[in-house]
């Protein structure tokens, strides 16, 4: 029999596992792939952020590329303008995002489904104006990019213990550490007594106001919330590019990204938002650099794959072939696939079926 | 008997569209009122202006609050409990979970011992207790339903077309726990329905709807005794 416990058990043994292996990886890599994992980390933490949402409150937001960039503004100015070292920056950026994620949670209780979409999609397309109109940086634009002094770790991290000191491993595990905050985070919010609400909410909003939940706050609550996931995410963000930018393509293609991210690894699950950005990034980066190098002698594929244009259209053919395959995303695959281990293992014939009478 | 409920003039639109016009009727502590009517005749608007679901006029007293104009939480906390047309379950949350949802404005400790209450009154949720709501029959799914509304500890509940698509074989199964969760407990009900015979049997007092308005009133051994009552609702 495998019970609910043994379960239990041993998602909690693959957990350690996996953060063991994530804390070994940058002494194993080069610095490209530490900062590469890096950038998984906090597109994931920004996926999250929006399972939050979207996942498991049912709103949909196609504009989280401005809470990452008000996130990656805020931190980038602070320490560029400021001379602040990147932690504190967070105690700042993170109340910060909340409050703007307030300030849009409350006019979009107004509208639902698509219409929502399109409203958060417009905050993704307002954001580099505003970025624009307000940030003056390097030569009069609004990209604010830090030299490695402004970047480096700061006194305490030991240089000698471990090569944490390099600036590629120190971004990656800030990165790391902030993702397994707010992955428990994550875990603790949808198991309480609000995480219950925000899935009443999605899933019946009349039952769930007949039994007492104020839908309205829980719905404002889950935008700040996920905001504020973007938000961080943003911040971290800023270690491993070195800069905060605001572009409308870039917006609104991390907008998408994270979307992405969250739909293929599995909507209202904790860990799905997280192995979706691994897949985004790793598909696109092997899609992109290490594909082209090895069709190389393939003659006339190469023509096709070598074309630039090639490799956003054959990642949108693995995305649809991704959601043909698993539906449900890796996390409700996965499940499926357990689901059916754990019913043949249970159930173990009691008895031969008896022989007929001769 | 007190008076728990008092309606007069209720009035409730969708839009430009009135669909009551004007009810009068009270529910006493510890009754079980029924609400008879054909479709569209404006029963469940009557439960879902009760509960602040829709667009209300009127004068509604419950527990010594006027309600009319409240939300839906508010109402609910002042010990209405509505439980839905078609269940309105959280069918991704687990039968144990959609009970803990009951008792999302309880603070007091005494939830879980509440929950193994429920559970003795309706046995097949116990078994299913870890398992999504969505996997329920229709009729462990109005069960839960149910349970979950008393889980708020309510002073009322209103149940809308509790029997709506199931085997007539549950439907008096559930009509009997209700009975007597009505006579042993005191708990006040407000029962929509379309199966008067059911309905008429748990009920103290009842009213008919038609296209709005109450057009007959009494107990219901009166209603039961009526003649247009019995062609309309009876079948006989």
């Amino acid at each position: 029999m495998v019970s609910r416990r043994q379960t239990q058990v041993i998602g909690l043994v693959m957990s350690i596992i996996v953060l063991v292996l994530l804390i070994w990886l940058p002494h194993h890599n080069g610095s490209t792939n530490t900062l590469r994992w890096a950038q998984v980390l906090y597109i994931g933490v920004a996926a999250m952020g929006l399972n939050l949402l979207t996942g498991y409150n049912g709103q949909v937001s196609i504009g989280h590329g401005a809470f990452f960039g008000v996130g990656a503004y805020t931190s980038a100015l602070l320490m560029h303008n400021h001379g602040w070292s990147f932690l504190p920056t967070l105690l700042v950026a993170a109340p910060l995002c909340f409050l703007v994620g307030v300030l849009v949670g409350f006019p979009a209780l107004r509208v639902k489904g698509l219409y929502l979409a399109l409203v958060t999609l417009g905050l993704a397309v307002l954001f580099p104006d505003l970025t624009k109109k307000y940030v003056h940086a390097t030569g009069g634009t609004n990209l604010v990019s830090l030299n490695r002094g402004e970047l480096s770790p700061p006194a305490w991290v030991p240089t000698s213990v471990s090569a944490i000191g390099r600036d590629d491993q120190w971004a990656y595990y800030v990165c790391l550490g902030a993702a397994v905050v707010l992955v428990i985070a994550a875990l603790l919010i949808v198991r309480s007594r609000f995480g219950r609400a925000l899935i009443a909410v999605r899933d019946h909003e009349s039952a769930a106001a007949s039994v007492g939940i104020n839908a309205a706050r829980v719905k404002v609550m889950a935008f700040a919330l996920s905001a504020l996931y973007a938000g961080i995410a943003g911040s971290c963000s800023v270690l491993v590019t070195h800069l905060a930018n605001a572009e409308k393509v870039q917006t609104f293609q991390l907008s998408i990204e994270f979307l992405v991210a969250l739909v293929i690894g599995g909507t209202a699950t904790v860990v799905g938002p997280l192995l979706g950005a691994w897949l985004v990034v790793t598909l696109q980066h092997w899609i992109s650099d290490t594909l082209p190098q090895h069709v190389g002698s393939l003659g006339p594929l190469k023509r096709v794959l070598g074309d630039p244009a090639a490799s956003p259209a054959l990642f949108g053919i693995m995305l649809i072939l991704f959601v043909f395959v698993l539906p449900d995303g890796v996390v409700g695959g996965f499940r499926r696939a357990w689901a059916r281990f754990v019913r043949n293992r249970n159930q173990t014939p009691h008895h031969a079926p008896a022989p007929l009478a001769t | 008997m007190s008076v728990l409920l008092e309606v007069s003039e209720l009035r409730a639109s969708y839009g430009a569209v009135r669909v009551l016009h004007g009810l009068d009727f009270v529910v006493n502590e510890g009754e079980a009122v029924v609400i008879l009517g054909a479709n569209g005749a404006g029963k469940t608007t009557t439960l879902r202006a009760l509960s602040g679901m829709v667009e209300t006029s009127g004068h509604v007293h419950f527990d010594g609050h006027s309600i009319v104009g409240s939300r839906s939480e508010q109402i609910s906390r002042i010990g209405i409990a509505h439980v839905p047309q078609g269940r309105g379950t959280i069918v991704d949350l687990t039968v144990a979970e959609n009970l803990r949802i009951g008792a999302y404005r309880r603070r007091d400790r005494e939830v879980a011992a509440d929950i193994e209450r429920w559970y003795d009154v309706f046995p097949k949720l116990e078994a299913r207790a870890d398992q999504q709501a969505g996997n329920l029959s229709g009729g462990e799914q109005q069960m839960l339903a149910i349970a979950r509304a008393l889980m708020s500890r309510p002073k009322l509940v209103l149940l809308d077309e509790p029997s709506l698509g199931l085997a007539p074989i549950v439907t008096q199964e559930l009509f009997r726990t209700l009975g007597e969760l009505n006579h042993t407990e005191g708990l006040s009900m407000l029962i929509v329905e379309q199966n008067a015979n059911l309905a008429l049997g748990i009920g103290s007092r009842g009213y008919v709807l038609e296209t709005g308005s109450i057009v007959v009133s009494g107990t219901t051994d009166e209603l039961a005794g009526d003649d247009g009552v019995r062609r309309a609702y009876l079948g006989v």
